[in-house]
């Protein structure tokens, strides 16, 4: 199995660089300009000079090469300089963004907790949900609890944020007054009552995105039981004379979890690129709504490595996923 | 065969339908059989004669819905095994009565070790501790001959050859030292040679452990190398049951000669083609009303279209469900 990982790890690093190279491609082929959002009154040849301060002037041979040292080296170098005080990263250039002028890790670093407190919530609670849901639905199939299940994931699948996010907007917020309508990212708890607080503004957020979550992690939760459910293993089990809870939540659960823990865990890095529609909706300033208001604004760098970057979390869940898959499966042998 | 010996389960009227969208199936009509101590009963019949079904009625492992037993009493140790609550029932399922299952490559749980499988019922019903059950575990692997059983106890289900598997099954089967071990095809999804020392094993273990074994099987041949009665089901129905010489020597159920006419012979030309039994097994979606066998009888008269024929007794322990049968034997 480590064999296997190291592997897997060290043919990822072509992977990423080709990614790396096909994002940088794509943006340079497409249309805009960082200077587009500039007054008209700025004079043709400054914003030629303002485009040339921004590194715009060199090719992308040039460019390219640049933004991979700065990434895979002057980044990280500067990290550790700020971790142990040590002068790796002195003097060289970090990534710039073109909109704010600041250092784009640094923005990333800014808006990762709101995401993460949001989306990554929502995906645990989705998930938390998501699981008895599946399993009571496999057990007891066509009975009306799944019925009702199958019912509230169809409306998951097919009722986009934008929609089930203003309409709890009109409901909670506008005619009951109840949740805030807007997320405020400056809010920090320190007591009871601003604990409760930051719940309150979480909650509707929450639970748009993770009714998605659950609508699609319970269908495969229920399958997978369904599945087991039908084996010969389970009768097995019960001509042992095993209880229902030990057959069902021993044997077949543990068979089911299989190919779901590979799903939950290929759904991670879609925690990291935010919900862009969701963010917009509830003003939550997280990577989502970073990563819509750059590429409006052209801005290049933070474009570029925000989709690398989730690039990178997609390549190293697939890994994980696939360890996953030997660690529970005792059939799956990888050296 | 411990003739005359005290039965230790007593199936009497057991009845089983299953409810479909398209009606009901009668899959077991009025099933009465009993097993002796240390007896070896085989139960043959083609497939979707009932064979299965009426055992795993015994032990309500049918899924229900849409699996009904509807009625009957299963005598077991004193308690009836249709009436008593999910607790006791568990307690002999496992326990008291241990189950073999036909295909070995899927019997048995992927996901853990044999040694934990083997385990688990000898921890609920006997109430080991993981050392003690360990032991015993070992032990049994030995019993059913898997060498190298300490180290093999931690290997999963797919490290080993179906043969293995299905000796693996009969030590899940016996673990707990039950009074009856029912099998179910044990043998049917292993090659030959396999099959004989399967059945080799199962009645080493039967002389050593002295249990009752009922042994389901679709080969005739299987059963004259192990049974000592012999039960024949067809259409959900018991027609013919006798002692296994009695009833290769001396058929009387037109059904159980034809079963008999298909076992090839090593003696005969190579190129004739197997004996077949004409037609279809019945699917009956209600209680029977006429002989279920007639359609495909070389012997049928009107009255079997008009009654099911009762199990006639033609004495030495040997009974048949067929007129015709009756009245020959009658008539001398």
């Amino acid at each position: 199995m480590l064999t296997y990982t190291f592997r897997r790890l060290l043919i990822s690093i072509p992977t990423l660089l080709l990614i790396a190279f096909v994002i940088f491609m794509l943006l340079e082929l497409a249309p805009g300009d960082p200077m587009a959002s500039m007054p008209l009154t700025i004079p043709a040849e400054v914003k030629q000079q303002m485009r040339e301060a921004l590194g715009l002037g060199e090719p992308w041979w040039v460019r390219f090469p640049l933004w991979l040292k700065q990434f895979f080296i002057v980044e990280p170098a500067y990290w550790i300089d700020s971790a142990f005080g040590t002068s790796l990263a002195e003097g060289q250039q970090r990534i710039i963004s073109f909109q704010s002028r600041s250092p784009v890790f640094d923005t990333i670093a800014q808006r990762l907790p709101q995401t993460l407190w949001v989306v990554g919530m929502s995906y645990v609670v989705g998930v938390l949900i998501a699981l008895p849901v599946g399993i009571i639905s496999a057990y007891r199939q066509y009975s009306v609890f799944d019925q009702a299940g199958t019912f509230v994931s169809m409306i998951g699948f097919s009722v986009p944020p934008f929609f089930s996010g203003v309409l709890l907007i009109v409901i909670f917020s506008v005619s009951l007054g109840w949740l805030p309508s807007i997320y405020d990212t400056t809010h920090q708890v320190r007591d009871w009552n601003s604990f409760v607080f930051q719940l309150k503004q979480m909650v509707m957020p929450v639970m748009v995105l993770a009714l998605q979550t659950t609508a699609q992690i319970s269908r495969y939760m229920r399958a997978a039981m369904l599945d087991n459910l039908g084996q010969d293993y389970v009768r097995t089990a019960r001509a042992k004379g095993l209880s229902e809870s030990v057959v069902v939540l021993r044997h077949v659960l543990r068979n089911s979890m299989i190919p779901v823990i590979t799903v939950i865990a290929l759904g991670i890095p879609s925690i990291f690129g935010g919900a862009i529609i969701t963010e917009q909706i509830f003003k939550v300033n997280g990577l989502g709504q970073l990563l819509i208001i750059a590429l409006q604004g052209n801005d290049i760098p933070m474009v570029m490595t925000l989709t690398f970057l989730f690039a990178v979390l997609i390549v190293l869940f697939n890994l994980i996923a696939d360890v996953l898959y030997g660690v529970f499966d005792p059939r799956i042998r990888y050296d | 065969m411990p003739n005359g010996a005290q039965a230790v389960l007593d199936v009497q009227g057991l009845t089983t339908v299953f409810k479909t969208r398209g009606g009901e199936v009668h899959a077991v009509n009025d099933v009465s059989f009993d097993l002796k101590a240390g007896e070896l009963l085989g139960v043959v019949g083609e497939s979707g004669s009932g064979k299965s079904v009426t055992m795993m009625s015994l032990l309500g492992l049918l899924p229900s819905p849409p699996a009904d037993v509807r009625a009957g009493t299963v005598t077991f140790e004193g308690q009836n095994l249709l009436n008593v609550s999910d607790d006791d029932l568990r307690r002999v399922r496992g326990g008291r009565i241990g189950f073999v299952f036909q295909d070995p490559m899927t019997s048995l749980n992927p996901v853990f070790t044999v040694g934990y499988q083997i385990m688990e019922p000898l921890r609920t019903h006997m109430g080991l501790t993981k050392q003690a059950a360990r032991a015993r575990a070992q032990e049994l692997l030995e019993l059913v001959g898997i060498p190298g059983a300490a180290q093999r106890l931690s290997d999963y289900p797919h490290q080993f050859s179906g043969g293995m598997r299905q000796r693996v099954m009969i030590a899940i089967a016996l673990a707990c030292d039950p009074k009856v071990l029912i099998a179910d095809e044990p043998t049917t999804a292993l090659d030959v040679t396999i099959q004989a020392q399967i059945i080799e094993l199962m009645k080493e273990l039967r002389d050593k452990l002295g249990m009752a074994v009922i042994w389901i099987t679709h080969d005739l041949g299987v059963i004259a190398g192990i049974a000592d009665r012999v039960m024949v089901m067809y259409g959900g129905q018991v027609v013919e049951q006798a002692p296994v010489k009695e009833l290769f020597q001396n058929p009387q159920h037109p059904y159980t000669r034809a079963l008999l006419t298909t076992i090839p012979k090593i003696s005969e030309e190579r190129a004739r083609r197997l004996t077949i039994i004409e037609g279809q097994p019945p699917i009956l979606s209600a209680a029977p009303t006429a002989c279920s066998f007639r359609d495909r009888c070389d012997v049928a008269q009107p009255r079997c279209a008009q009654a099911n024929p009762p199990r006639y007794d033609f004495g030495a322990g040997h009974d048949a469900a067929c007129f015709v049968a009756k009245d020959a034997h009658d008539a001398g």
